[in-house]
């Protein structure tokens, strides 16, 4: 799997959202974000029912950003969409702001679930995906989660007990962009082998390059990859993916600070990815 | 009290659509009838708190009345970061069922000693904590709890306590019971704390001391106005509680007498686990007297604070 040679402009203008954002706040989880994009863009695009008019709309499917910190990529979906005004972007992390570091499931239209606290996500998107089946409904449950994210014991016991009920319309997505906030995940805690575990917690698993929008949209279609499983589907990704000076950089994992000449640098490095 | 809250489970989802009952790995037959009448909404997950609080936000979050249930050592410490984020900021209505609060489980040591649980849960925005002192007393709150707002910290106690509750009606959650009247001192209790503060109640009329009882099956909120009033008409009040004298009712009391300047010429005094891991084993009973939660040391305290008063017959007028 190699990425593709260019972003497309779709890619390059939500990165771009969020460098306005960065502009005004001047901090973000800059490397978790970006490495988002395309799962959430092909999410968002190609894949889930909703409406942002109703966005407690009974027969949407349901997405949660379980990597809450990797929000500044949900916000400018969420945006792009009209969740809420674009002006909210602008807001970022003030105090009297929509949108925080972290998602607010209780205030962020679109947003279903308050998350930032690691290992929440793919346990609460199972208690939905059990009642939807218990109601009937067709609706399915995404939950998006970070590698570094998978270190949480929380996370393996939702996988588990996905598992054992064979529930299809849950699928878990991990952005693996092999970095967490210190280092490698090989270094701090290696996840491989990574398919393998969700496989023997009794996933049907399948990986795509996160970055590529056709393999994305092709992986995400094929859900449910088996009729009696929930889903895994592994994202291999480039933390920082579009800014090449941020692209596995620690430092740009959560950024403060940003400067102007930054600011002008990342939008070069975009227009050039 | 455990049988029957449960019972009640099953009862309220037999009427009731939202009602969805969470296990972890309990005792084997528990809640077989439910199982069998309603399989759809029966679910025993495993020993895996983290996750059953998770679950139980998210079956919350789309319209379910989730009563889950376990051990209070596990569904207080092992998972309180789910309680906080997944149940009390998203306000959810799932109710914990926490089996033996206090030290039930004296024989199995401290790993199973709730002993701070109602300090930590108290803590927490949104969320409601009660602990009911028998079984009627039980039912009748169980009865409420469905459409109760929120998250709900439900303590339960070792079962076959005495029933001392009697027939005051429907439970009404955030009100305090007064139990008995008194005019000298002001006892105030919770859970099985009020079979403690009754004997010790009538110990001291024995003594010549007139002791009022007041029970809050509710702990949080505090029924700080019942609270005010009976603590007006004393000289003396004293909290009793099968908890850690830190962070429990006896602080929530406390905190408000400090508060509301009710504490000038009024002694104040906690009954409780003190601040520390209860060592040994043995059983509830014979826990809570070795650390002085037990009608005699209350009666004989109380006695001894009334005494040790400059001008100890000192009363405040109603």
């Amino acid at each position: 799997m190699t990425a593709p040679a260019r972003l497309d402009d779709r890619s390059k203008h939500l990165r771009r959202v969020i460098v306005r954002v960065l502009q005004k706040a001047r901090r973000g989880h800059v490397g978790a974000a970006y490495s988002l994009i395309e799962i959430l863009r092909v999410l968002y695009d190609d894949v889930l029912r909703f409406n942002p008019q109703y966005p407690r709309w009974k027969q949407r499917d349901r997405c949660i950003l379980s990597k809450g910190h990797g929000c500044l990529a949900l916000y400018a979906i969420l945006a792009d969409k009209g969740f809420f005004p674009d002006a909210e972007l602008d807001k970022f992390c003030t105090a009297d702001g929509l949108l925080g570091g972290h998602p607010d499931g209780s205030k962020v239209p679109g947003v279903e679930a308050s998350t930032g606290a690691l290992g929440h996500g793919l346990p609460i998107g199972l208690g939905m995906a059990l009642h939807l089946r218990l109601t009937g409904s067709d609706s399915r449950v995404f939950v998006v989660l970070g590698d570094g994210e998978c270190n949480e014991g929380s996370v393996w016991e939702a996988a588990m007990c996905a598992g054992k009920h064979g529930l299809t319309n849950l699928t878990a997505i991990v952005d693996y962009n092999k970095h967490q906030s210190y280092a490698s995940t090989k270094e701090v805690q290696d996840l491989e082998p990574f398919a393998d575990k969700w496989r023997s917690f009794g996933f049907a698993v399948r990986e795509v390059d996160g970055h590529d929008v056709p393999a994305l949209r092709a992986a995400l279609a094929a859900t449910p990859f088996a009729g009696d499983k929930p889903s895994a589907l592994i994202c291999h990704t480039i933390k920082g993916k579009g800014v090449s000076f941020a692209e596995n950089n620690m430092k740009w994992h959560h950024k403060n600070k940003v400067t102007d000449p930054e600011v002008e640098a990342m939008l070069v490095a975009i227009e050039e990815a | 009290m455990r049988e029957n809250c449960l019972r009640m489970v099953y009862e309220l989802a037999k009427t009731d659509e939202r009602v969805v009952f969470i296990g972890s790995d309990l005792g084997v037959g528990v809640l077989s009838d439910f199982k069998r009448d309603i399989p759809s909404r029966f679910f025993m997950e495993g020993v895996s708190e983290q996750n059953l609080v998770g679950v139980a936000a998210g079956m919350a979050m789309e319209g379910h009345v989730v009563y889950l249930n376990t051990i209070a050592t596990f569904l207080s410490r092992r998972c309180y970061e789910q309680v906080a984020v997944d149940l009390c900021l998203h306000n959810v209505n799932v109710r914990l069922i926490a089996n033996g609060g206090g030290v039930v489980y004296a024989p199995l040591g401290p790993t199973h000693l709730a002993i701070e649980d109602i300090a930590i849960m108290r803590a927490l925005p949104n969320m409601t904590v009660v602990a009911p002192a028998d079984a009627p007393e039980m039912v009748r709150f169980m009865k409420v709890s469905v459409d109760h707002p929120g998250p709900i910290y439900i303590r339960v106690a070792k079962g076959h306590d005495p029933v001392v509750t009697g027939d005051p009606g429907p439970f009404v959650i955030g009100k305090a019971v007064p139990m008995r009247d008194g005019d000298e001192v002001l006892i105030t209790t919770t859970g099985i704390g009020l079979q403690v503060s009754l004997a010790a109640a009538e110990k001291l009329a024995a003594a010549g001391v007139s002791a009022a009882v007041l029970h809050f099956p509710t702990i949080k909120p505090l029924d700080t106005p019942a609270l005010h009033a009976h603590a007006e008409r004393a000289a003396l009040v004293v909290s009793v509680e099968e908890h850690s004298i830190i962070g429990g009712l006896g602080s929530a009391v406390a905190e408000y007498l400090a508060e509301s300047d009710l504490l000038h010429g009024r002694r104040f005094k906690r009954f409780g686990i003190p601040d520390v891991f209860p060592s040994g084993y043995g059983d509830q009973n014979g826990m809570l007297r070795k650390y002085g939660v037990s009608a005699d040391n209350v009666a004989a305290q109380v006695q001894a604070l009334l005494a040790a008063r400059p001008g100890k017959t000192f009363r405040v007028a109603a």
